[in-house]
């Protein structure tokens, strides 16, 4: 397949994770603001750093007023990552891809672009949120169903599925970035119990605070939501879970093309010396270091990723 | 059933006189037996079917996000076999006759020596290729695709408007409104014996395919060559692609690797034998040809020229389907293949002559004037629908530079109804039959694409220009 589908077909996943991602955001963004108006602008703010976006809201918008925040992560073109932006990248990457869609694949995204668009044609009113945030779910459950449902087994799925874990990845990892010194403090008394309010919002925005509940009862610490989000391999948003199915996908790859690739052998390297080792180590060596440094491989990988299979010249 | 205006035009479907014409009779059956509210409701579905599936266009010069859908009417353009056969006679004949006249022209160029086109409209026509003089196209094809624009003023008047022989579009139109008539009404194909359309995408990998170059071992690999996906016609491009399981390739996508063109794949770069190209000979080589362009592929040209790749259709074939050169065409039919035109040309005044320039000048009001190079339905004056102001300001454009026009009378459009709120209403409508050429022959769908004027009375069918389509049917004998 040519590499500039290959391309488009990882961006495309790319980035409706990323809308995915960044609705659940909002969602326990929103929340927290509710909930606690006190801590809502520090809430909002956390948010946006971890959407990549902090610096371009304040240049725009200066204080972090709820509705503007939310305006801007939703449906601001200017925002590279607002929904609408990431949405209309997906389509325009999946229209490049087209001939390797399925019709099914195709018409799904068509269609959430379509009714995303229509749904935020105007500012959305904060009693409509949680329907707009549902359908942003809904329409990505959808295109998720096309896929799983329709496409082929081959190159162009993997290279999909590898923007898919790379792309949610780099978000429990920015998510643990933007609110590690949450965790931290904790460490030192063993059994003192983290904010709960906060700990709930981290929990949230990867869709599993009830999937933790059933884990670790209630039993909450920083170390067993770290563990839970890092290493814990059933969790389909953890560092481990993500970079497992990487590696799976580049050895399907590496083994379809009989060609290895510097992208499999740092995906391989990231997955041993990051991933398997005991969560006490990694709060032995620091958190922060520890997220910073996997954030810097997963944008590596995905370089290299790039480089190995000659998305662009 | 509403009528056109004053005059009174051809109805396909009432004829003249408002008894239903025989190739109507089964559709207008079942139509007349139909709830007009469960047509219309199909009909919008129709239109959300094309939606989702993304048969949208953006408009030049329109904000980007706006994309467009041409519009879809449900009432069939129907042909009956006897008719399709003399036009197909006619059209397979025209194709003919440009192959032999482009492969003269960029030969020995007989019909110049014979007097019979003037040599200037050649040598000072922008769309000729002086790089193309000797050159041997693969399997001696110029036109691998084109589209012969027709148009219907009686029971048996029919007119070639037009020729088509860069890169005609429409054709994914042609098989989406067939597909959307199948999806919506299933039982009318029952009843109606309608021939299919459906195998043109493999019969258009058939025809390049057997123009592979000699350079090509073993089975031809075919790419289409789009310029991305903020062209207005890349839904087409992927449509074809994708039927065709060709891939769709662009400028960056290319370059030229020992001797071959070869697209970058994930696996590094694989050579291309056949590149059926939707960019414009401008823009193929920037080497070559415009050294600003980005959407084709530096050293194409020397690739083409060593026998490394085919180039669909042919660099240079525009000087064909120039509307200058038109005007011509009963003249090369008849030098290349012996026959007089079976399809009439429409009268034409070319306004580079000064006595047809003076007469055009005189009776504007009532004349359809056509730019030369131009396309779309751009840049052209309808005079009979047109204002003082507008027939004085393109008499002005037309005196600064006659040469770069050409006059034709207003034709009668003949009429096929559309589906309004209020029932049927006539539109006119014109017909671009879709010709793949070959070293094996030539092939042409039944049918073609139906282009309607959705505005009463109007006469442009373009889509730029609010047109839109209908799905056409040639019926079996």
């Amino acid at each position: 397949m040519l590499g500039k589908t290959a391309g488009a077909l990882y961006w495309m996943a790319r980035y409706l994770e990323r809308s995915e991602n960044n609705a659940r955001l909002i969602e326990a963004g929103f929340r927290i603001a509710l909930t606690r108006s006190n801590t809502a602008q520090a809430e909002w703010r956390s948010v946006l750093v971890t959407a990549g976006s902090d610096r371009r809201f304040k240049e725009a918008h200066g204080d972090y007023n709820s509705s503007r925040v939310v305006d801007f992560l939703l449906r601001d073109p200017a925002n590279p990552s607002s929904i609408i932006s990431v949405v209309k990248q997906a389509r325009d990457n999946a229209r490049t891809a087209r001939t390797y869609l399925t019709r099914e694949v195709w018409e799904a995204v068509n269609t959430s672009w379509m009714t995303l668009g229509a749904l935020m044609k105007r500012q959305v009113r904060e009693d409509d949120l949680p329907d707009v945030l549902a359908a942003i779910r809904q329409q990505s459950a959808q295109v998720r169903g096309a896929w799983t449902g329709t496409m082929l087994r081959n190159d162009g799925y993997n290279f999909a599925r590898l923007g898919t874990f790379l792309e949610r990845a780099d978000n429990t990892a920015r998510i643990l970035d933007v609110k590690y010194f949450l965790l931290l403090p904790s460490v030192a008394h063993i059994g003192s119990s983290i904010d709960n309010v906060q700990w709930e919002t981290i929990l949230r925005s990867v869709s599993a605070h009830r999937a933790y509940r059933w884990l670790y009862g209630t039993e909450i610490s920083a170390l067993k939501i770290a563990e839970f989000l890092i290493l814990y391999k059933q969790m389909p948003r953890s560092l481990a879970f993500c970079c497992d199915k990487m590696l799976e996908n580049l050895d399907w790859l590496q083994r379809s093309y009989g060609q290895e690739t510097e992208a499999g052998r740092m995906a391989t390297a990231i997955c041993r010396d990051r991933l398997s080792r005991p969560i006490q180590s990694i709060f032995d060596g620091g958190l922060h270091e520890y997220i910073t440094d996997f954030l810097r491989a997963n944008a590596a990988l995905a370089r290299q990723i790039e480089r190995d299979y000659r998305f662009v010249e | 059933m509403e009528r056109a205006g004053s005059i009174q035009f051809f109805d396909e479907m009432q004829g003249q006189g408002g008894e239903t014409r025989t190739p109507y009779r089964e559709f207008c059956e079942w139509f007349d037996a139909e709830e007009p509210s469960r047509i219309h409701r199909k009909a919008q579905q129709a239109e959300a079917f094309f939606r989702t599936t993304g048969i949208t266009f953006a408009v030049y010069g329109q904000d980007e996000a706006d994309e467009r859908l041409i519009p879809f009417d449900v009432v069939p353009r129907i042909i009956a076999a006897s008719e399709w056969r003399r036009l197909s006679r006619g059209i397979e004949q025209r194709v003919r006759a440009l192959n032999a006249f482009l492969h003269d022209i960029y030969h020995r160029q007989e019909i110049l020596r014979a007097g019979r086109v003037p040599t200037e409209l050649i040598s000072r026509n922008e769309a000729f290729l002086p790089m193309m003089m000797g050159m041997d196209p693969p399997g001696g094809v110029y036109t691998h695709i084109s589209g012969i624009d027709i148009v219907r003023t009686g029971a048996n008047e029919f007119y070639v408007l037009e020729d088509n022989a860069r890169t005609p579009s429409g054709v994914s139109y042609m098989l989406e409104n067939r597909e959307t008539m199948l999806q919506m009404f299933p039982e009318l194909f029952a009843k109606v014996p309608v021939r299919e359309v459906s195998d043109y995408p493999i019969n258009l990998l058939r025809s390049l395919s057997a123009c592979a170059p000699p350079m090509c071992g073993g089975t031809p690999t075919v790419a289409v060559l789009t310029p991305g996906i903020h062209n207005s016609a890349y839904f087409e491009h992927s449509f074809l692609a994708d039927q065709m399981g060709a891939e769709l390739v662009e400028g960056h996508d290319l370059r030229v690797v020992n001797g071959r063109v070869a697209m970058r794949t994930t696996q590094g770069y694989k050579p291309i034998d056949v590149l059926y190209r939707r960019v414009d000979d401008d823009f193929l080589d920037p080497l070559n040809f415009r050294p600003d362009s980005v959407l084709g592929v530096p050293g194409i040209w020397d690739v083409y020229r060593a026998g490394g790749i085919t180039i669909a259709n042919a660099p240079g074939t525009g000087i064909a389907d120039d509307k200058a050169l038109y005007s011509y065409m009963p003249d090369i039919i008849e030098f290349y293949t012996g026959e007089k035109a079976l399809l009439p040309n429409v009268p034409t005044w070319r306004c580079s002559e000064p006595e047809h320039l003076k007469e055009v000048l005189d009776r504007l009001p009532e004349l359809v004037v056509k730019e030369v190079h131009g396309s779309g339905g751009y840049g052209m004056l309808v005079g009979p629908a047109a204002s003082k102001k507008e027939i004085a300001a393109f008499r002005a454009k037309l005196e600064a530079n006659p040469r770069g026009y050409i006059a034709q009378p207003t034709l009668s459009l003949s009429t096929v109804p559309i589906f309004t709120r209020n029932g049927l209403a006539p539109r006119h409508v014109d017909l671009r039959p879709f010709v793949l050429m070959s070293p094996a022959g030539i092939t042409i769908t039944p049918g073609g694409l139906t282009r309607v004027a959705m505005t009463k009375g109007s006469l442009v069918v373009n889509s730029s220009q609010g047109g839109g389509t209908k799905d056409t049917w040639v019926l079996e004998d």
